[in-house]
């Protein structure tokens, strides 16, 4: 076969088939229960930039406040 | 190091020289001309300088004077699109503006290229820039990465935008839409795009927060994917390393196929991707709430980012290309409606419990109007694509009004909400100088839109249907002409459109302007602006 048929059966089959199983697992990884606190803490990362509730001033340490719940959404 | 730095300035300075001196066309000696002129002054400025101790910089605040020069020169390079944008409004329904002295310069077909250049690369990839670096600075509370790297970035950006628009005035074009800068300047634009995903990607590596906020993945994926566009989209062989003349890798339907791929991807990554990441740091931040869902975001970008790669066949209908193509390319535009607007409605539902800003707080609503404009064109576009639309809208000004509610709305007035939101904080002003200007500003640009789309609906759609139109002999009704002379009112309401528009910006710059100087503010701070509705 040449190049074009062999690429093209192989994107028609089993690359379709990746790249939808890494979409489902995208989707699954949003909705997963136990990642809520996560997802929640990420959102939070714009609204806390300004302010000193986290300054990192440890050398390791990393940014995890507390979500305001007053201001949750969604 | 530093004299390292030295030699290669003199090297380029003797290059540019022989170019400026010697080069094949007019457009490669000027820009040769242009290289002369920075390199050597790049050199110059090293030599009187050299071995002089640096100032160390204190790298515990984040990295700000590059935002700001991304901010003035949004600002400068939105003034410059806007105004040539209305001098073709105007040559096409006056062509007598096609001044005879100008010629061939200043002619439609050079200068239309200009237009959509300076608007998208220059205003909107400035902003995407300045607020790309602001954001990841922000979001993931580091310094950025690679020092003065950034600068590199700024400045070959500035110098890319003048290679590209001198050329075009004096004819240098490889004629793929969007990407018509010859290759030299492609290959200068790769170097900088290269040294921006650097110091983007670094500052990311080294963050100091958990998470990779949403925004940066939308820049990251932005960032990536243009680079990926930009190099294939460009594969030609120059005709002479003297002369601006190159020949394109592909031919026919597989150029066309690679040109659309491209078009489409850099309304898809560079005006909707980067765009969103503007939209999910400044709405939260403006409206002072998380955004509505995070979860939807994250399928929203990789849905986006699935979907948007395969749309382009739909530019392509009716030609050379395999019919599946073109059907593949509508399909997919057809779906990728779905993550639009849940992207809009994430926009759109962070300000839930907030909906009185849209009253009181301007950036709030340069933001609402933005994201109601995406997902307007999010809509038209994917009907547009479909096959039995297109034979109607194609090559009409239907797709032309569509393009500009989407540059015009979605990415103008984000941009727009950018430089109110970015001007007060950046000179540590308290607000903007006027909200009265900003609400000037803000129904300026509204009416000026509705003219323009509006016209281009009507103009479109009566030159689609007047193209088809048939006798009962099977005869055309209409010459070419004809559609021409009957679209002569939709254009002057056009360029007034433009007019308006462009009327709004610089309004904006006078307000900036007065901001920055520091005059005191004469009305409230827009950050106290939370007075609740009754």
């Amino acid at each position: 076969m040449d190049t074009y048929s062999i690429l093209r059966e192989f994107a028609d089959s089993w690359f379709l088939i990746a790249m939808f199983a890494f979409f489902l697992g995208a989707l699954i990884f949003a909705f997963w229960p136990s990642q809520k606190s996560a997802r929640d803490d990420a959102a939070s990362i714009p609204l806390r930039d300004e302010t000193a509730a986290c300054d990192n001033k440890c050398a390791d340490c990393v940014c995890k406040t507390v979500f305001d719940l007053e201001r949750r959404n969604g | 190091m530093e004299i390292l730095k030295l030699v290669v300035l003199g090297l380029i300075t003797l290059i540019a020289a022989y170019a400026a001196d010697q080069g094949l066309d007019i457009a490669f000696r000027v820009h040769g001309f242009i290289v002369l002129l920075v390199a050597a002054g790049l050199f110059i400025h090293g030599l009187r300088h050299f071995g002089e101790p640096k100032p160390s910089v204190v790298a515990t605040d984040y990295n700000d004077a590059p935002v700001r020069a991304g901010v003035i020169a949004t600002a400068f390079w939105g003034i410059a699109g806007l105004a040539v944008g209305v001098l073709i409004a105007f040559q096409l329904a006056f062509p007598a503006l096609n001044f005879d002295w100008a010629q061939p310069f200043a002619n439609f077909g050079r200068l239309r290229p200009l237009h959509t250049s300076a608007v998208i690369f220059a205003f909107g990839g400035n902003a995407l820039i300045a607020s790309s670096i602001y954001i990841v600075q922000r979001t993931s509370r580091t310094r950025l990465f690679g020092g003065n790297l950034v600068w590199f970035v700024f400045w070959g950006y500035q110098l890319f935008i003048v290679l590209a628009a001198t050329g075009y005035v004096l004819g240098a074009t490889q004629s793929k839409e969007y990407a018509e800068p010859e290759w030299y300047v492609d290959i200068w634009l790769t170097l900088v795009w290269v040294t921006y995903l650097v110091v983007f990607l670094g500052t990311i590596i080294k963050r100091k927060e958990r998470h990779i906020y949403v925004a940066n993945w939308f820049f990251l994926a932005f960032i990536v994917t243009v680079a990926m566009l930009h190099v294939v989209n460009n594969l030609a062989v120059p005709v002479s390393i003297w002369g601006s003349k190159s020949v394109q890798l592909f031919s026919g339907v597989q150029d066309a196929m690679t040109q659309w791929w491209y078009g489409h991807n850099a309304v898809g990554f560079f005006l909707t991707a980067g765009f969103l990441g503007m939209m999910y740091y400044y709405v939260p931040k403006q409206a002072n709430r998380p955004v509505y869902s995070y979860k939807l975001s994250i399928v929203h970008f990789w849905a986006l980012i699935f979907l948007y790669i395969w749309a382009g066949p739909h530019h392509l209908h009716y030609t050379a290309l395999p019919d599946w193509a073109s059907t593949l390319g509508m399909v997919f535009s057809i779906i990728l409606w779905m993550p639009s607007w849940a992207g809009m409605m994430n926009g759109l539902m962070t300000l839930n419990g907030a909906w009185d800003k849209i009253r009181t707080d301007p950036i709030i609503r340069f933001l609402v109007a933005s994201l109601a404009f995406y997902g307007m064109s999010t809509f038209e576009g994917p009907m547009m694509s479909i096959r039995a639309v297109n034979s109607l809208s194609h090559y009409t000004d239907w797709t032309v009004g569509h393009v500009h509610s989407g540059a015009l709305g979605w990415n103008g007035m984000i941009i727009f909400a950018m430089i109110y939101f970015l001007t007060p904080r950046l000179w540590n002003r308290g607000a903007m100088y006027s909200t009265a200007a900003m609400n000037w500003h803000f129904w300026l640009a509204m009416i000026g839109i509705v003219l323009y789309a509006a016209s281009m609906w009507v103009s479109g759609i009566m030159e689609g249907l007047m193209w088809r139109e048939v006798d009962d002999q099977g005869f055309l009704v209409n010459s070419f002409a004809d559609t021409v002379s009957a679209k002569f009112p939709m254009y002057v309401v056009r360029g007034l459109g433009g007019v308006l528009y462009l009327g709004g910006a610089s309004i904006m710059v006078w307000n900036m302007w007065m901001t920055i100087r520091g005059h005191a503010p004469v009305t409230q701070p827009v950050s106290q602006m939370t007075v609740p509705a009754e």
